[in-house]
């Protein structure tokens, strides 16, 4: 199932322990990618400006400040996508990177697949033309249409209402990656709105009774516990 | 006319007195003219009516005197037994208020409500029983006679000639809730009276012959008619206030004014009887001037006894000093905003100057307020209580030595001045003479001063006058001299003893407020209990000469005894604790238990109450000062709001020891996480790349690296488990709550073990209906995670795993099934034990936290977590969780503007 990636890429590590470090690197390389180190924050924004790496994987707890800032401060002139590492611990630190701008997230400890599913993930996501958006996108037994905006599974139309479609064009817009429920619920209904999660929860348990074949056990719209949903094309 | 818009406080007040109304049980007076209208009869047939319908009530006390009619109406009504009190060689009978309060009926029986108690009841008047009785929420019957209300009392007195000295205050009459009127025709009262139908208290037989003359009996009936007619008039208007109509204006309320006069009571009683009529405040004031200061103990006494009537009749009372009674009164009324001022017109008499010269100083100083002049009534005074005639014979022996003194001064002068002769002029003599007036008015005040001046112009004249040492005079011109001098001398004497005076007065009232100042400031700077104690104690005790001892609740509101200390008041903690449970004064001085050597003043802080203060004065009337009580009632306060804080200070710093214990727990928390997976992290993905490199040569060691990952992942999930367990443990969760669908939660639940659930078929019944729960998602999650893999781990791959939700009113119920050997039966609840396992040292993993933490979760969710055993075998556990009020949703406006089936 491991498909090599098809381009080498520039990885920066920004992390302060050097097994992580170096299990990370040697996990990369053996993928082909370059990867560069950093073991404080301010290093690691001086090696994100000289080396212009296309993806970052940050850990959150460093010794000199927070990840937090390393995300704002790079999101400032950079879109290089961003991979967090962190521990359970720490979700409120987890949900505020990614609302910050990073891409997705590991928990402590991850193995080498994880992490490679997900930096595989990440960059499947920004090697897309962002114009290439296909006008049908298929997943599992359903098809979206997006000139006709019609939703069909097993050939059949679904009716789904305007904010389910809302919804559902907002998480299947980037496959993969996590989307917090600040950012689906400001995208779907508006920025008065993110204090209201349930409204979320009754709308994606609506989107999934009628697109997911057992909507208690989701292929396509996953649950992150405390942190938002991710769509997968499965 | 506009219509006035009804004041918003008047409505809350009303508000208020209609809670209070409704806590309180109902009082049903049962009111007639006199003794004998059948009022005890009629009581007992409303209660038999009551008792039919179901109503539980109780008998507490009815007089029947052997009238076999009244007593055949007791049938089939529960009677509290009495109490018995030994007084000197008798015992007598009494209600039994703390049995009836025991018994707690819907409504209570207790006849005569003007009844005295025995000495040594908790309160000396039944009326105030009764009270007690309403305050518990208890309903009451009770009879009186129109004489025993006591603004009637006097005119009763003085119709029939008659003066009964049991009165209930008639607060308790115009609060009643309902008073029926017992009447009967003069002519069948005195029917029955001949009859012996009549039960007649043992009084001499000739003043009930005058009492039941038929003129009385008319003019009682009367009264009785009228003041209930009054009631109902007043009824009426509070009727058509509350339907909108305006408030009382303040311009109607009354200021009484009394002076040392006897029949000053009555005074109080007609302005009593006028502000109820006219529905308005009123304020009793006297004005102490130094000549009243002046007054024997017991006629002063006669003035707090005065005002302590007031007070009962439900006036505001204040005692002023000062110099002049017109001034110090226009200043009262103004400051309150009373607009008539009530003083009493003495027959024309000694004091006739006086009052005629107040009314005039009062209409020349305040032409705005209305003076009424009342005619005061001199007939008969109560009797003075006993304790009122122990003359202060202690202030006597000082008065002596003062005038004595006065005398050996004057000779002392005269025979100084003796030898002068010589040399001075006689007037220089006499300058001499002013001197030693001078003098004795400075030291010894007033009395001894004209004692000097009159004793110095004779001396004068003796001695120094031609003739010498003869009382006639050569010159009639020395007449005049000693009319000077003697005029000179008693107006300095008077003037020094009033300067004196006022000097006292301001001295004493700078000792209050500086005693005041003083502890106000002491209780600032006290940070403890204890601090709080010793402070108003000392502050107390010197401030009015007493004994003083603070007593504090504990955490359930009792009010423990205090260790028995010397110089301390011997505490009664049963009055204590009934004076903090009741918030009201009791003991020494009041109306509950007033034979107490000790007054109880509970601490009222702003919150709740906050303790007792137990005053033992040396001498029992200096707490009965009005002064004194409310300089008393201020430390008290102070007191009381110094506790509240000191309370304040206490939970404050609580808090934050917590908030910083919660701080530094969660930070080594995170600390301690952070050190314990950093670790593992390299471990798992350094065996995990070696793994990919041993794969490559295919390395005989693979799988012994596939063991070092398998055992670091579950040495990080124990790490996990521990942390979870310590933060639930040390109390220091948080909850982060919001509306999750359990659906998400067993499906995320489900997904992240999907690798050993991949043994198992699961079977999901969970209710499609089901409500959002309002939990922290994150840790339910963990909960069904625990669940799930115990399942997983006790049970033989390929048997069915279940979850089964339903919401069951206000509760969602989960539970989670498994087809395995199910668990140790007897042991259910035991499995959530920290450490403890179905099987013990199996070869299963884990520590047995996991059931631990679900149940420590669900309890911080108000939930319930319980195994057991299915019937058809295999474990269950199931979880209750308690459902809140699902929030408002938008409903999503279901246009068309997506096509279901278009082209």
């Amino acid at each position: 199932m491991t498909t090599p990636l098809t381009s080498q890429l520039t990885v920066l590590i920004v992390e302060d322990e050097r097994t992580i470090r170096r299990f990370v690197r040697s996990a990369l390389e053996r993928e082909g990618h370059r990867v560069h180190e950093a073991d404080t924050l301010q290093q690691g924004l001086v090696e994100a400006g000289t080396r212009q790496p296309q993806l970052v994987i940050l850990d959150l707890g460093l010794p000199d400040g927070n990840g937090m800032d390393f995300i704002r401060d790079l999101r400032a002139w950079s879109q290089t996508p961003i991979l967090v590492l962190s521990a359970r611990v720490e979700e409120d630190d987890k949900v505020g990177a990614l609302d910050a701008g990073a891409d997705d997230y590991l928990i402590k400890p991850f193995g080498v697949a994880e992490l490679l599913a997900r930096v595989r993930a990440v960059l499947r996501r920004h090697t897309t033309p962002s114009d290439g958006k296909a006008a049908v996108l298929s997943f599992g037994d359903v098809q979206v249409d997006w000139a006709h905006r019609q939703v069909t599974r097993d050939g059949q139309p679904v009716h789904l209402t305007p904010i389910e479609f809302r919804l559902l064009a907002a998480l299947v817009a980037q496959p993969g990656k996590v989307l917090t429920h600040r950012q689906l619920l400001s995208e779907v209904w508006g920025p008065a709105y993110v204090e209201r999660g349930h409204y979320l929860r009754i709308f994606m348990s609506q989107l999934r009774q009628k697109l997911e074949a057992d909507p208690a056990r989701p292929r396509h719209f996953l649950t992150e516990m405390g942190v938002g949903y991710r769509f997968v094309i499965g | 006319m506009s219509v006035q818009r009804p004041d918003p406080d008047h409505w809350l007040n009303l508000i208020k007195e209609e809670e209070i109304r409704a806590q309180r049980g109902r009082l049903k007076i049962f009111f007639g003219a006199s003794a004998g209208v059948g009022k005890t009869y009629a009581m007992l047939q409303a209660a038999q009516r009551l008792r039919e319908q179901g109503i539980d009530v109780v008998v507490g006390l009815v007089e029947t005197h052997g009238r076999q009619e009244t007593a055949a109406l007791l049938d089939g009504l529960e009677q509290l037994p009495l109490k018995e009190i030994p007084y000197r060689d008798k015992t007598l009978r009494e209600f039994d208020l703390d049995g009836a309060l025991a018994r707690r009926p819907a409504l209570i029986l207790v006849d005569e409500l003007a009844h005295s108690n025995a000495p040594g009841s908790r309160h000396p008047k039944r009326w105030q029983d009764v009270r007690e009785l309403l305050d518990a929420g208890i309903d009451v019957f009770t009879t009186i006679n129109v004489q025993h209300l006591e603004s009637l009392n006097d005119v009763v007195g003085g119709l029939t000639g008659i003066r009964v000295w049991e009165t209930v205050t008639d607060r308790i009459f115009d609060q009643a809730d309902e008073v029926v009127l017992v009447d009967l025709p003069p002519d069948e009262l005195l029917q029955r009276l001949k009859e012996g139908k009549v039960y007649l208290p043992d009084q001499a037989e000739r003043a009930i012959e005058n009492f039941f003359r038929k003129g009385n009996l008319i003019a009682l009936r009367e009264l009785a008619l009228r003041r209930t007619a009054d009631r109902v008039d007043e009824q009426m208007e509070r009727y058509q206030r509350q339907a909108g109509g305006p408030p009382l204006s303040t311009r109607d309320a009354l200021l009484v004014c009394i002076g040392p006069k006897p029949g000053e009571d009555a005074l109080v009683r007609v302005a009593s009887r006028l502000a109820g009529k006219l529905d308005c405040e009123w304020h009793v004031l006297y004005v102490e001037t130094p000549a009243l200061q002046r007054l024997p103990a017991d006629r002063r006494r006669l003035i707090l006894d005065t005002l302590h009537l007031a007070q009962e009749l439900g006036a505001t009372t204040a005692t002023q000093a000062a110099d002049d009674i017109a001034a110090a009164i226009v200043a009262y009324a103004r400051e309150h905003r009373l607009g008539q001022i009530v003083i009493g017109r003495s027959r024309p008499q000694c004091w006739r100057i006086f009052r005629r010269a107040l009314a005039g100083l009062l209409a020349r100083m305040a032409p705005e307020l209305d003076l009424l002049a009342l005619a005061r009534d001199e007939a008969p005074q109560r009797p003075l209580q006993q304790s009122a005639s122990a003359r202060d014979s202690v202030e006597f022996t000082p008065v002596l030595r003062a005038y004595g003194m006065t005398l050996l001064i004057c000779l002392t002068t005269a025979l100084a001045a003796t030898p002068l002769l010589a040399y001075l002029d006689l007037a220089n003599i006499i300058m001499l003479f002013l001197l030693a007036v001078v003098g004795v008015a400075v030291r010894y005040g007033r009395g001894p001063a004209v004692l000097a001046a009159i004793v110095n112009v004779v001396a004068f004249d003796l001695c120094f006058v031609p003739p010498r040492f003869s009382l006639a005079v050569q010159d009639w011109q020395y007449l005049l001299t000693f009319a000077v001098m003697l005029t000179v001398g008693l107006v300095i004497g008077q003037l020094t003893a009033r300067f004196r005076y006022q000097a006292y007065v301001a001295g004493a009232r700078e000792q209050r407020i500086r005693h005041l100042y003083e502890m106000a400031r002491d209780l600032s700077g006290a940070l403890a209990v204890e601090q709080v104690a010793d402070i108003s104690e000392r502050c107390t005790e010197t401030t009015f000469r007493v004994k003083a001892r603070l007593l504090l609740p504990d955490e359930r509101d009792h009010l423990p005894p205090p260790p028995v200390r010397v110089g301390k008041p011997k505490v009664d903690s049963a009055i204590a604790q009934w004076s903090f449970d009741h918030n009201v004064p009791a003991g020494l001085g009041t109306d509950t238990l007033p034979g107490s050597s000790v007054l109880y003043l509970p601490l009222k802080a702003p919150l709740r109450m906050r303790g007792v203060l137990a005053v033992a004065p040396e001498r029992r009337h200096w707490l009965l000062i009005p002064e004194q009580r409310r300089l008393l009632d201020t430390f008290g306060a102070l007191i009381a709001i110094a506790l509240e804080r000191v309370h304040f200070v206490t939970v404050a710093r609580d808090t934050l020891v917590k908030i910083e214990g919660e701080r530094q727990r969660n930070s080594l928390l995170a600390a301690l996480s952070h050190d314990l997976r950093t670790p593992l992290t390299g471990l798992i993905g350094l065996a995990e790349t070696l793994a990919l490199d041993l794969a490559a040569e295919d390395s005989p060691h693979q799988d012994a690296l596939a063991e070092i990952r398998e055992q670091a992942v579950r040495m990080a999930l124990l790490a996990d488990n521990l942390l979870d367990m310590a933060k639930l443990q040390t109390g220091g969760i948080r909850l982060r709550k919001d509306w999750q669908s359990l659906e998400e939660v067993v499906g995320s639940a489900l997904r992240l073990l999907e690798q050993p659930l991949r043994s198992h078929p699961v079977r999901l019944a969970l209710d499609p209906k089901l409500p959002l729960l309002y939990c922290d998602g994150v840790l339910m999650e963990r909960v069904m995670v625990n669940l799930l893999e115990n399942a997983t781990k006790y049970t033989l791959p390929g048997t069915v795993i279940g979850i089964t939700a339903t919401a069951v009113a206000d509760w969602l119920q989960v539970e989670v099934w498994d087809e395995g050997p199910g668990l140790p039966a007897g042991q259910e609840q035991e499995l959530f034990i920290k450490f403890n396992r179905g099987q013990s040292e199996s070869a299963t993993p884990g520590v047995g936290l996991g059931l631990a933490i679900c149940q420590a979760v669900v309890e911080a969710h108000g939930g319930r977590i319980q195994a057991a055993n299915r019937p058809g075998g295999g474990a269950s556990f199931i979880m209750t969780l308690p459902l809140e009020k699902s929030p408002a949703i938008e409903a999503d406006r279901d246009e068309p503007d997506v096509p279901s089936s278009t082209t």
